[in-house]
């Protein structure tokens, strides 16, 4: 039953109760959230029509987080890859990624709904330290779960998270990464859901976190929209950007939708999700998952913690489905390469996620020729300068 | 559609039927839990399970992502997949057990969506297990699997939870077959000192609604437990202390000696 809707305007609505986009989506958890979730939706779907919680979060958005994220022409690499290059810069974000849209958002939800404590689960450390952030800001209980393999990797953002007044719990079991956080993060909201908000961070789980993060993300895609209007007079041919969950990418398609650019989004080869086009449930919700022969989910493999999941949002997957959207995959040798591309041609260290976007946009350079390219740069390489070092030098 | 074709959506099957019939020859009903897979003579501990005083038992089939599940049968999940078990190899497993009683399998979603709703039905029923226990699919998603699992004869056992309202307590308990499964903590699975005030509460609530059997789950962990929880509900369903023993080291005799010991426990009252 694939959504008869696929007209643009109708795409990226309100998902009815049951939380469904096309086939995917819905609410597979246990049945002591299943109330919890209830009132998240009506919470949301209340707060959101409100306007004083508009100008609050917007005020926040401005005067915290640093919104409006500008829009930057890349002169320098546009002529090396014989494309026109724009980036939309959510690595100028306060903490670094798009990530704090979301959870500005979803703290000021939590604040309103009488919640004390925000939890949250990480890969690259970038949503737990958004999350860690707000909860000092908004003077909250904070606990992030984060995959022993990650806390390795991520050694800065454990120590910032730490020093933001959070706990940083370890999910030691199976791959010891982002689907482990999620795992332990969703066990801990399940024990304690009546004091607890769970700050999820992508656009992913039960309804209606997916659809939740994704209206707080679309901020990026009307700013970005309104950008291009005002620099190309128009939109751009492409809008890409990396998808591990899918929340910066689904914040920059939103701007787009509607409109005959192409979009594209961009998974690493060992956890290309929506590639390889399987159908699961896990976390929450159904979308194309990486699995094995009987179900069982099997682990994804990328050089970036926070696209080292199993998965992708069901928006996503419903967005495939229908044909709006595409998804590529890049490998973490062209990631490396783009990193350092990046950084030399224009100035700007990209965190890994977002390179694997603009690793697709190079090796695509020969179909993209002369075409406008819109690239969601959803945060900076600060956090992963330590790891680059180790495998360049 | 032929009569034969239509779903029995109403009727009592023969996991409640059993269950009721317990029940109400004053008996309170015991449903250990044992992991497929874990330890690697799991099915002589099912058989050995009957004979010492269970009235059912859950049998779980092993998956990478246990939402429900507490550290305890977390780590004997995957155990028993790192030994190489299957959903499939689990069910030809169960097709050669003598239980003395019906069997449950629980289970995640993911296994029955990914196998097919039709299909995993179908292996279930032919396996003999009675029932299923899916605790990530809820009330609002069960519709398709549960029809499935009805036409097969597989009465799907729902979750009815603390947190819930009494007003969808009352639907819960009008889907759920075989038994209603009182979740006795707000939490995951996993062993506690005490006995949570909210295993007497829901149960108290769910006997005030439905005259199905009520058995409850999560934290009970001791024979006293199960028998203070059973002055209210029709049973218990124990997991995590009996797993812990195995994990312990402590033995199949161990865990066998002490399912005996929560039969006592809820003979004595
Ligand atoms: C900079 C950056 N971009 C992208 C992602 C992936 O998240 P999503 O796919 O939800 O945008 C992360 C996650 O940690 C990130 O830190």
């Amino acid at each position: 039953m694939t959504d008869p809707n696929t007209d643009g305007a109708s795409l990226m609505g309100t998902p009815g109760s049951d939380g469904r986009f096309g086939d995917f989506g819905g609410r597979f958890v246990p049945e002591t959230i299943v109330p919890a979730c209830e009132e998240l939706a009506a919470g949301f779907a209340d707060a959101w029509a409100d306007p004083a919680f508009r100008t609050e979060l917007d005020g926040l958005l401005a005067d915290y987080a640093g919104r409006p994220s500008p829009l930057t022409e890349c002169h320098r690499l546009s002529e090396e890859l014989g494309l026109r290059l724009l980036l939309k810069r959510e690595d100028l974000n306060h903490t670094g990624s798009h990530k704090i849209n979301n959870v500005l958002g979803q703290a000021l939800l939590a604040r309103r709904m009488g919640k004390r404590r925000l939890l949250a689960e990480t890969g690259a450390g970038q949503h737990g330290v958004a999350t860690a952030t707000a909860a000092a800001l908004f003077g909250m209980d904070c606990t992030v779960y984060m995959g022993e393999v990650d806390m390795v990797r991520q050694q800065l953002n454990v120590f910032r998270m730490e020093l933001l007044g959070a706990e940083v719990r370890p999910a030691s079991s199976g791959s010891r990464t982002l689907k482990d956080a999620v795992n332990e993060a969703l066990r801990d909201w399940v024990a304690t859901v009546e004091e607890s908000h769970y700050c999820l961070g992508s656009a992913m789980g039960p309804h209606p976190y997916p659809w939740i993060v994704r209206e707080l993300q679309r901020v990026i895609g009307t700013e970005a929209r309104e950008q291009c209007r005002r620099l190309l007079g128009g939109h751009p041919d492409i809008v890409t950007a990396c998808v591990g969950g899918g929340s910066n990418a689904i914040g920059i398609f939103s701007g787009f939708v509607d409109t005959d650019a192409e979009l594209v989004g961009v998974e690493p080869a060992g956890g290309a999700a929506v590639a390889r086009a399987v159908p699961g449930v896990v976390h929450g919700s159904k979308s194309y998952l990486l699995q094995d022969e009987w179900g069982q989910v099997t682990e994804a493999e990328s050089i970036s913690a926070g696209l080292d999941y199993p998965g992708v949002g069901p928006e996503h997957a419903h967005l495939a489905d229908i044909g709006r959207a595409r998804y590529e995959q890049v490998t973490d040798a062209e990631v490396i390469e783009a990193f350092q591309l990046l950084s030399r041609t224009e100035g700007i260290i990209p965190a890994l996620e977002p390179a694997h976007a603009l690793a697709w946009v190079s090796r695509a350079r020969a179909d993209l020729a002369g075409r406008t390219v819109l690239l969601n740069l959803s945060g900076r390489g600060d956090k992963d300068v330590g790891q680059m070092m180790e495998i360049l030098r | 559609m032929s009569a034969a074709d239509v779903p029995t959506t109403t009727g009592i099957g023969p996991l409640e039927a059993h269950l009721r019939a317990r029940r109400d020859a004053g008996h309170k009903l015991l449903l250990p839990y044992v992991t497929g897979g874990y330890p690697d003579d799991w099915p002589r501990m099912v058989e050995a399970f009957g004979q010492a005083g269970a009235d059912a038992i859950e049998v779980s089939i092993p998956f990478s992502d246990p939402m429900m599940d507490g550290p305890t049968i977390q780590q004997a999940s995957s155990l028993a997949l790192g030994s190489g078990v299957t959903p499939a190899s689990i069910l030809d497993a169960v097709e050669g057990i003598e239980s003395a009683v019906p069997l449950i399998a629980m289970t995640y979603y993911n296994v029955a969506f990914h196998m097919g709703h039709r299909r995993f039905a179908q292996d279930l029923a032919r396996a003999g297990i009675a029932g299923a226990i899916l605790p990530d699919l809820p009330l609002e998603e069960v519709g398709p699997w549960a029809e499935c699992a009805d036409q097969a004869g597989v009465e799907t056992v729902l979750l009815a939870a603390p947190t819930g309202s009494d007003e969808r307590l009352v639907r819960v308990c009008e889907r759920a077959r075989g038994f209603v499964y009182a979740v006795g903590v707000v939490g995951t699975t996993g062993e506690r000192a005490e006995l949570a005030t909210s295993a007497v509460q829901i149960a108290r609530r769910l006997k005030a609604i439905t005259d199905k059997p009520v058995i409850v789950g999560l934290g009970i962990s001791t024979p006293d437990h199960a028998a203070e929880v059973a002055e209210v509900a029709d049973g218990v369903v124990v997991a995590s202390a009996i797993i812990r023993k195995l994990l312990d080291g402590e033995g199949f005799d161990a865990a066998v000696e002490f399912v005996a010991a929560l039969r006592a426990g809820l003979d004595r009252g």
